[in-house]
């Protein structure tokens, strides 16, 4: 439902991006793994319009994206969860969520909608702070307002970048937990992580980046049987 | 010290014209991260459109009061569109740049067409009278702007802290970017508030002429103070905009009549002072 052909992104005079390409099936939950610096972020950002690849195409459900700003980006249904939990730290907790709703309208068209209630129901610990700002929450928290405040959006795809990055180990299960009940609920995953051991328990297939291009794409037998691809891209 | 509640009421009133001209500047700095030096220039030409107004539509002067902040809300859009939209690529320095040559050639195009000298405009009959407030006689026209301010302030905190539109505002302030990837059009968003901004500003300037004579420095003049109380009041906060408004019009006020040699220096002192307590101003967020 989603492919990138050999896209070349820039930062400022850096080529980050030096043709990666990548697909992802409806209903995966696929992993970008690779070291600092490597391109896995711009590769999100780039998907989702707020890098603009130089070259390439990017097609969603058929459509080429390319060149299409964000917001048009995320109405076509594709959702991004940035790194470093970017909530609105002066919005409460809820207006938070409302930002999420695409025109500030909750439709409820089927069962699988993401609404509001849903989001308390399944996550209490928001409701408890429903009024709070933002900025006080605990970064479990946050991060789990980060994703779902993109559910609400009801996207078919969500881009995830780094969400386990600087969490205690006990809450980096319980937001891949999350992300595993989010991809059975329908919704096709794309995420970046550095911590292959976390991700290895959720992914369903895995693509490994260095220097801007994919150098390994795999499922999990095979990553964990292709040692040295591993130990030449992963491990420090 | 019988003056002091006149002095009182005279900071109010440049209180209510600081805010009105701080109230844009400061959600179009917290959004789009660019310091607007044309701002002011925007105040300066609603003060100018409607003294040309009133000159060829005698005494118009509620005529003009509702025509120059429509006609300068196209001028900003058109700037935000045409000019700052195309310059946000390249950064912040060029942005910066940019309203900065704007703001010095909507100066000397002021100068050219109005020329380069003070112009007094009279107080709209109405207004043009005295009433007994607290013990003394004051001018109605001061407190006429202290209520538009008053009433501006209030109808903008009703549409940022309880409309969907303020929310996203407000986000906007936060983190833009993200906005954008959330499905809200902030390009769009942008356009609207410097817009705005710039009709809020039209709208002092033809409130200002009437109280200050007009002239082509009179843009300069407030962009100081409006400087200051967006710092004090912290980038992005419209609470903090009207609490540094009128710490800055009392200060300017009172500094008159206590420390007429100083007035002008107690405001950065007080700008200075906030900066070392507080750096982000007073209810400004960490950036």
């Amino acid at each position: 439902m989603l492919e990138v052909k050999n896209i070349h992104s820039y930062y400022g005079k850096s080529h980050v991006l030096q043709g990666t390409s990548l697909d992802l099936k409806e209903g995966e939950l696929v992993c970008l793994l690779g070291r600092n610096g490597v391109g896995k972020s711009t590769t999100l950002k780039s998907i989702m319009g707020v890098v603009n690849p130089n070259q390439g195409s990017i097609c969603f459900n058929n459509q080429e994206i390319v060149g299409m700003k964000p917001f048009q980006i995320a109405r076509l249904g594709i959702g991004y969860v940035p790194e470093d939990r970017r909530i609105f730290r002066s919005l409460t907790v809820h207006e938070n969520l409302l930002m999420g709703i695409k025109g500030g309208k909750q439709k409820n068209a089927g069962t699988d909608d993401w609404t509001v209630d849903r989001v308390y129901k399944l996550f209490p610990n928001l409701k408890e702070r429903k009024n709070s700002k933002g900025a006080y929450l605990s970064g479990g928290e946050q991060q789990m307002l980060t994703v779902v405040r993109t559910l609400l959006g009801n996207p078919r795809v969500i881009l995830v970048d780094e969400p386990t990055e600087g969490l205690a180990p006990l809450i980096v299960k319980d937001v891949l937990d999350m992300l595993d009940t989010v991809r059975k609920s329908g919704v096709t995953i794309l995420m970046v992580e550095q911590n292959f051991k976390a991700a290895i328990k959720v992914a369903d297939r895995f693509y490994i980046m260095s220097k801007g291009k994919i150098v390994f794409e795999g499922n999990t037998e095979q990553l964990l049987a292709a040692e040295d691809i591993r130990r030449t891209y992963l491990e420090v | 010290m019988s003056d002091i509640p006149v002095f009182f009421l005279h900071g109010l009133a440049y209180a209510g014209l600081l805010f009105l001209v701080s109230a844009g500047l400061t959600l179009v700095f917290g959004m789009m991260n660019v310091l607007n030096f044309a701002h002011a220039a925007m105040y300066m030409l609603g003060a100018y459109f409607s003294y040309s107004i009133m000159l060829h539509a005698t005494g118009q002067f509620w005529l003009s009061l509702m025509l120059c902040p429509v006609i300068l809300f196209v001028i900003g859009g058109l700037i935000e569109r045409f000019l700052l939209r195309r310059v946000h690529a390249l950064g912040h320095v060029q942005e910066l740049l940019l309203t900065f040559g704007l703001a010095y050639i909507i100066t000397e195009a002021v100068k050219w067409f109005w020329g380069n000298y003070p112009i007094a405009i009279n107080i709209p009959g109405v207004l043009n009278t005295t009433i007994q407030i607290f013990g003394i006689t004051y001018p109605v026209y001061r407190l006429f702007i202290l209520c538009c301010a008053v009433i501006v302030g209030l109808v903008m905190a009703i549409i940022l802290f309880k409309t969907r539109l303020g929310i996203i505002l407000r986000a906007a302030v936060n983190d833009s970017e993200t906005v954008n990837t959330l499905g809200v059009n902030v390009p769009l968003v942008f356009l609207g508030v410097f817009a705005f901004g710039a009709a809020l500003s039209g709208f002092a300037g033809v409130i200002a002429g009437p109280l200050l004579t007009i002239y082509p420095g009179m843009a300069q003049e407030i962009l100081i103070d409006a400087f200051v109380v967006i710092v004090v009041g912290g980038f992005g906060s419209l609470g903090g905009a009207v609490i540094a408004a009128l710490f800055i019009g009392e200060l300017q006020s009172f500094g008159v009549l206590l420390f007429p040699k100083l007035s002008m220096a107690l405001v950065y002192m007080l700008m200075a002072a906030i900066l070392v307590i507080k750096p982000s101003g007073l209810f400004g967020e960490k950036q």
